[in-house]
């Protein structure tokens, strides 16, 4: 049974964990310590590995067989989580405090229906009947404001969207009404827009139920967006904690000051004001340096006292509950601006080396995976036109099933184009398929991929790797040239030499992608399309990464295609921007066109949903009713007419019945929209910059 | 002389074993010792199922070897001593000359042949063949099932439905039907060998040449070496006097392989072909996806490149471990076939025949079946550990 | 589902038709057909009388035409000699000529007649195939539920030491041929030497009267070795399924652990086996032809190794259709019964 109490709900004390392996204890996470209050949502932020999910699991005392919670203490209301006995434990579990997951389908069970995963939780916990069980499920369905609740509890879980799948786990984790919700990076498998709307409903279901929250993210923005205190994670330790507002705004340890530089922040421009990347590598577990373990990477490092020994927190003076692990935090002075590396004069954008005339792309799939069935058309690209100039960066941007893959494979000559053109330098390629184009072609046109782990053949050298790329090419005469030529390419994306013999399994993920990025760069391209190639990578290793992209394309030229769905990074780094939906273009021009003020309402919609992690922006609100459709089986009219917020202002159903024309705004500048123009002149921008305290 | 007892007879077989013994101590100690440097190899000295499939499999090879140098035997295996017959183990030889080993350690059999040199003898067969069959099944299985499952289409369909038309016949039939004299004499084992054993070559030149292909000046003398002698011994091994297909002169016929044997090893690679091109395709289809293999599409190379260079060294860890399961199968499959007497010349001291022929006496005189059935359950125990001690090991990172 | 269905019946049709023909060639083949010739009529016979003996009985014409006739598509040979006597495929004892049907093929249920037996194939067929449904009857009962019992318990909890002792029980067992463990077992339970004597090394008696001492042994020998195999399916299957997201989400939800295996890891974890159960019958046919060889049981397995063993063309194509059609309907099963576990899969 619930009691009545009001201490903190969670109070973790100097907890360490360790994992245990065959070699060596290695320890995740070291003297941690949070509180959480009744009502109070904390956020805690840090890179991958740093421990943050070993927290919420150490909470939960399900460590697995390797790991154990090796000191400290954890207390839930009050009571020690080490004293329970496996069956108190289960009785706190699911009914006093409760998760939700980085994966919404796998944490589903694909063989039970909606309804009893849901039914069995207070049929566990509180004993009601089957009846209760499933109108209390009902409600909280709708609480999670899914349509046709009733629908949906007879559904399996493979029948619903990724969307609509979180809130089922939300709605799981809320039927016993726990006071505590652990929330695991819920929104990183999910698209922007349906991101937006989830952070929205946990607020208000938060707000609604008075639930306490332990919010796990990488991601600062999503954080400033949902909580009230918030703990930075690095490397197993808790080096800073306090509330939003004084950790935001008032930093007082390097690495947090060091990462809220990193990001793309509105006002950061890759020329005047280019982010500045943390230098060298998180480290490794066992690799962990002596004293502060962001020593080797921080500016404000001075031997003797940071790497003398185990470092505590330190109470800030005068910010209430705010603390940080820095030796020298009172000296630091943390107003200074940051050296900023070299900036650079805005690149001319030169000749037209890349055009699209009406491009289209139909796919025709079987309906049905297993049985066949009737075939359909997919429009994974229509009437796709642009053009891409010289030393100048496009970016693409869209949520997934947008078409974006699908173009980027037509331009490779993976696939060939159902209409349209492709002109590279005034020849047409779109018909060519990649066996029949020209080295000379290949090489001009290269990609970089979205995943670093997956980008490399794992079972060949990197410098193999890089030579058959440069043979295949037709680059150096012999073997010596070629080898020349790929310590070269090293150099150029400023990895070690010695890479050259190692195995990608040896390198992190943002090496790998460098190593990504030199392969593409074999054959002296000219068009490099780089699909989301950040996206996967930690937040310290983006900027390192992009700020390489941008200086080899300055160097030499290139035009890049750059595919996000990331609109704070498009917005630092892209000359212009091309915003897709369901396989069209729907706003094309710009970056400053695109986004102040944004014209067509799904890039209204789409700058509105990311998560900007500063307290003086302020944003407007806007949430997309549901998914996005489906590409076999896209609705009728305008593609984004579904979730559009503006399709009362349109006259009559012309939204249902026409595909809106590409309309010219400005000189460069395409909205493919119905609203009339006394509708465009009213739009006002979604991100307005306080400027107090600038 | 008295027939010795257990206590006796045991530590005298061990003593037999000593060249094994010896090998197997030197092999193990050498690889634990530098077991941080042999890779995916030296990774299975960490687990210790993984250790002890490996050592019952190395010795069985080893066995195997120094079996076939007439090292560990004490009798000829074929040679039948008078009174000897169906004789317990232990029991001296009656009339031994100086220097023949006194005692037939684990008696004699319904034709008073020696039990222990039989099954020594026994191993050197399986050693040879199944491990050579399973590569063979390999090659195939490789060869199809990567196009079937890299370009998909109408070569997938085709090639799957003959992949499941050989699986859906029993094996046993198939053996029947393959393995009686009538269809030997036909030719059609031989023709079917013809056709099996160009697999390697394929598999050979093709992945030489998807490598070498941009770099004329090494690819044309290297493909020309290697599928030469490949070719030479190719022809050798499909050539037989015996059968149809006599395709080399005499002086240049490298070797003879007794066409009861080469029947049976088609028969084996013919049955487990199918079954590897399923795991292949499947691997396939599976490692297609990844960025590497875009990677290497938006390059251009050509599709036999990516197939063999880029997915296949990918696919490696199921596939070692299958390798291992295989050959303790097809172990089994030539086992059953010596059960039924197919293939395998009357004489042979093969494990399956011993067991048929002891089967018919096995409820008055246990000690002929009993051996070689103990044998080829332990290799092939052996090879079901180390496979799984592979499979834990390649999961581990 | 009913596409689907037609559409896997297409396939099993040909495959068929594909098997047997293959069948139907082998056993046609000229060797087989001479040893035929000799052991049907006289083994001192000249090439010269052979090839007019089988002249006159229609085995020398075209093999695709043997084989039409052989299914029924193809009108029966039919040979009227010069000396009155009359040769003729679908001539059965009691019938002339013009009573005698067209058509007698497998589609009209004439399977041929056994030159071994000296009955008529279908009988033989009938009569074997109803013994070694009992066999195999009690193999699946005694394998099945043990065997994925097995495999639960030893991937439940991965690594620990029931798995370990678990795991080795099902990798020896799968190591351990038909053959092998038929000759430990009889020399264990059965021999008169040494040994328990618990149990008979026949199971000839067993065809009229089957009881447990005459039948455990052959049962158990084939139940063995497809035991370890599906055991380590189910274990790899239920291993995997409890590191599942959903398998954590549900202790977390505060499930004990009993109820987690029960209600959420068995029915995912019961997947893959299934279709492995299912695909075992073409290699359960080697053990039970294996078995039925060893311990005299005089089914569909010991049928099928004299058909082989003595040239019975007819009788050895009618055993290969029925061992064809039992692997391809199993194999149907698995394919809709697969549907039908895995929710995931949806049939339109």
């Amino acid at each position: 049974m619930k009691e009545p109490y009001d201490g903190p709900i969670l109070e973790i004390d100097g907890l360490s964990i360790s994992f245990f392996t065959r070699l060596r204890e290695i320890p995740a996470v070291m003297d941690f310590s949070v509180k959480v209050q009744p009502g109070e949502a904390v956020g805690l932020v840090g890179e991958s590995g740093c421990g943050k999910s070993t927290v919420a699991l150490g909470v939960m005392r399900d460590l697995g067989r390797n790991g154990r919670i090796v000191g400290g203490a954890i207390r839930f209301k009050g009571r020690d989580m080490a004293d329970l006995s496996d069956s108190e434990l289960r009785q706190i579990r699911g009914n006093e405090i409760a998760m939700i997951y980085q994966e919404p389908m796998a944490s589903l069970n694909p063989a039970m229906k909606i309804d009893r995963q849901l039914m069995e939780v207070p049929m566990l916990h509180e004993g009601i009947s089957e009846a209760q069980a499933r109108s209390r499920a009902l409600e909280v369905v709708a609480d999670v404001k899914l349509p046709d609740p009733e629908r949906i509890l007879k559904a399996y879980p493979h029948q619903l969207s990724g969307g609509q799948q979180q809130r089922i786990v939300i709605a799981m984790a809320l039927m016993s009404k726990p006071a505590l919700l652990i929330l695991d990076e819920p929104t990183t498998a999910l698209d922007v827009t349906v991101e937006a709307s989830i952070v929205e409903l946990v607020k208000d279901l938060g707000r609604k139920y008075g639930t306490s929250m332990l919010f796990i993210s990488h991601n600062l923005g999503l954080v400033l967006e949902t909580c009230d205190q918030i703990c930075v994670m690095y490397s197993g330790e808790a080096v800073e904690r306090g509330s939003i507002e004084d950790v935001f705004d008032q930093m007082q340890h390097p690495y947090t000051q060091a990462l809220f530089r990193s990001i793309p922040l509105p006002g950061a421009d890759k020329n005047a004001h280019p982010l500045v990347a943390i230098p060298g590598n998180f480290p490794l577990p066992h690799e962990r340096p002596k004293g502060c373990n962001f020593g080797p990477r921080c500016d404000y490092f001075e031997a003797g006292r940071c790497d003398a020994g185990h470092i505590p927190m330190f109470d800030v003076p005068g910010n209430e509950r705010q603390s940080t692990r820095c030796v020298r935090f009172r000296e630091i002075d943390w107003a200074s601006p940051p050296t900023i590396g070299a900036t650079h004069e805005k690149g001319e954008a030169g000749k037209v080396v890349l055009r699209m005339e009406a491009l289209k792309k139909y796919y025709k799939v079987a309906a049905n995976a297993l049985f066949g069935g009737e075939k359909k058309v997919v429009k994974a690209n229509e009437t796709l036109s642009f053009e891409a100039r010289e030393s100048e960066t496009l970016a693409i941007v869209g949520e997934s099933g947008c078409g974006k893959s699908t173009f980027a494979k037509v331009l490779m000559g993976l696939e060939t184009a159902t209409e349209g053109q492709i002109l590279l330098d005034g020849k047409n390629i779109e018909q060519i398929p990649i066996e029949k184009r020209d080295t000379k072609t290949i090489a001009d046109v290269q990609m970089v991929f979205q995943n670093p782990f997956d980008t490399l053949n794992p079972s060949m050298t990197v410098g193999r790797q890089i030579i058959r790329a440069l043979e295949i090419f037709g680059i150096g005469k012999t073997e010596a040239d070629r080898h020349r030529r790929m310590l070269e390419l090293l150099d150029l994306v400023k990895l070690p030499r010695e890479f050259a013999g190692r195995m990608p399994r040896q390198l992190s993920g943002g090496q790998k992608q460098r190593v990504g990025i030199a392969r593409a760069f074999a054959g002296d391209a000219r068009i490099v399309v780089a699909d989301e190639p950040v996206s996967a990578l930690d937040v310290s290793v983006q900027a390192a990464v992009t700020d390489l992209l941008m200086e080899i394309q300055r160097e030499q030229k290139t035009t890049l295609l750059f595919i996000s769905h990331d609109l704070s990074i498009v917005r630092y780094l892209s000359d212009r921007v091309m915003v897709m939906y369901l396989g069209h273009v729907v706003e094309l021009g710009d970056t400053a066109q695109v986004f102040s003020p944004p014209f067509h309402p799904y890039t209204e919609a789409l700058l509105s949903a990311v998560p900007i992690a500063d307290t003086s922006v302020k944003k407007k609100h806007i949430v997309l009713e549901g998914d996005v459709p489906s590409a076999m089986n896209p609705p009728p009219g305008c593609p984004f007419q579904t979730r559009c917020r503006w399709k009362s202002r349109v006259p009559g159903d012309l939204c249902e019945t026409e595909v809106p024309p590409m309309r010219r705004m400005a000189e460069g500048h395409q909205v493919k929209c119905h609203l009339s123009e006394a509708e465009f002149v009213t739009m006002e921008p979604v991100i307005e910059v306080r400027t107090e305290d600038a | 002389m008295e027939p010795l007892t257990w206590a006796e007879i045991i530590p005298r077989i061990l003593w037999q074993f000593l060249p094994v013994w010896i090998a197997l101590l030197g092999l193990f100690a050498l690889s634990i010792t530098f077991k941080r440097r042999l890779g995916f190899y030296g990774k299975l000295f960490d687990s210790t199922i993984g250790m002890i499939g490996f050592a019952l499999v190395m010795f069985w090879i080893f066995t195997g070897i120094f079996g076939a140098m007439d090292l560990i035997v004490t009798h000829d295996a074929l040679a039948q001593a008078s009174g000897m017959k169906n004789k317990v183990p232990g029991t001296p030889l009656r009339g031994a000359e100086a220097g023949e080993y006194p005692y037939y350690l684990l008696g004699g059999d319904n034709l008073a042949r020696d039990v222990f040199s039989r099954t020594i003898k026994g191993s050197w067969i399986v050693v040879q063949i199944a491990p050579l069959a399973t590569l063979f099944a390999f090659m195939v299985g490789i060869t199809l099932g990567l196009p079937a499952g890299y370009y998909g289409g109408k070569l997938d369909t085709l090639l799957t439905f003959v992949a499941n038309l050989v699986l859906a016949f029993p094996v046993i039939l198939l053996f029947y039907l393959l393995v009686t004299p009538e269809i030997v004499a036909t030719g059609i084992p031989s023709y079917m060998a013809a056709v099996l054993f160009v697999f390697p070559l394929i598999f050979a030149g093709v992945l030489l040449n998807s490598r070498y292909q941009t770099r004329p000046a090494v690819r044309t003398p290297l493909l020309v070496g290697v599928l030469a002698g490949m070719g030479w011994l190719y022809l050798s091994l499909i050539s037989d006097a015996g059968t149809p297909l006599k395709v080399l002169p005499r002086w240049l016929d490298l070797f003879d392989v007794p066409g009861g044997i080469l029947v049976v090893f088609v028969a084996v690679v013919f049955v487990n072909a199918p079954t590897v091109f399923r795991i292949v395709r499947g691997l396939t289809l599976d490692i297609k996806t990844r960025d590497y293999v875009a990677a290497a599409q938006t390059r251009g190379e050509g599709g036999w490149y990516i197939m063999l260079w880029e997915i296949l060294p990918n696919a490696r860890g199921p596939l070692i471990v299958d390798f291992c399961l295989r050959i303790g199968y097809t172990t089994i499959l030539l086992g059953t076939l010596g059960f039924f007497g197919l293939g395998m010349p009357p004489e042979s001291p093969d494990w399956g025949s011993t067991i048929n022929e002891g089967r018919k006496l096995l409820t008055i005189y246990l000690h002929p079946a009993l051996p070689p059935a103990f044998a080829l359950l332990s290799l092939v125990l052996g090879l079901n550990l180390l496979a799984d001690g592979l499979r834990e090991e390649s999961l581990r990172d | 589902m009913a596409i689907f269905l037609l559409r896997r019946l297409g396939v099993m049709l040909l495959t068929t038709l594909c098997l047997t023909f293959v069948v139907f060639w082998l056993t046609n083949l000229q060797p087989n057909l001479e040893k035929l010739a000799k052991t049907q009529g006289n083994m001192r016979m000249t090439d010269a009388q052979v090839a007019s003996w089988l002249e006159a009985r229609g085995y020398a014409r075209p093999i695709l035409m043997k084989y039409g006739e052989w299914l029924g598509v193809v009108p029966g040979f039919v040979n009227l000699s010069a000396d009155g006597s009359v040769q003729a495929r679908c001539l059965d004892d009691g019938m002339t000529i013009e009573t005698a049907p067209r058509y007698c093929g497998v589609l009209q249920g004439e399977w041929g007649y056994s030159t071994v037996f000296r009955e008529d194939v279908s009988d033989i067929i009938s009569i074997r195939l109803g013994l070694t449904a009992k066999l195999m009857l009690w193999v699946m009962i005694l394998m099945v539920p043990s065997a994925l019992l097995l495999g639960v318990l030893a991937g439940m909890r991965e690594g620990s030491r029931t798995d370990r002792a678990l795991s080795t029980i099902s990798i020896t067992t799968t190591a351990t041929p038909e053959y092998v463990s038929g000759v430990i077992l009889i020399a264990v339970f059965a021999s008169s030497a040494v040994g328990l004597k618990w149990f008979k090394g026949t199971a000839t008696s067993a065809m009229e009267d089957a009881n447990f001492e005459n039948f455990f042994l052959p049962v158990l020998t084939i139940a063995l070795f497809g035991m370890g195999y599906i055991a380590r399916m189910t274990r790899a299957s239920m291993a995997e399924v409890m590191t599942a997201q959903y398998i954590r989400t549900a202790r977390l939800k505060g499930v004990s652990f009993p109820n987690i295996v029960m209600k959420h890891a068995l029915r995912n974890a019961l997947i893959a086996p299934f279709t492995v159960i299912m695909l075992q019958f073409p290699w359960l046919l080697n053990g039970v032809v294996i078995v039925e060889t060893l311990f005299n049981y005089k089914g569909f397995g010991w049928t099928l190794v004299q058909a082989a063993g003595n040239n019975d063309i007819e009788l050895l194509l009618g055993v290969s259709v029925v061992s064809v059609i039992v692997v391809l309907v199993t194999q149907l099963i698995s394919d809709i019964g697969y549907v039908y576990l895995n929710p995931r899969i949806s049939v339109s």
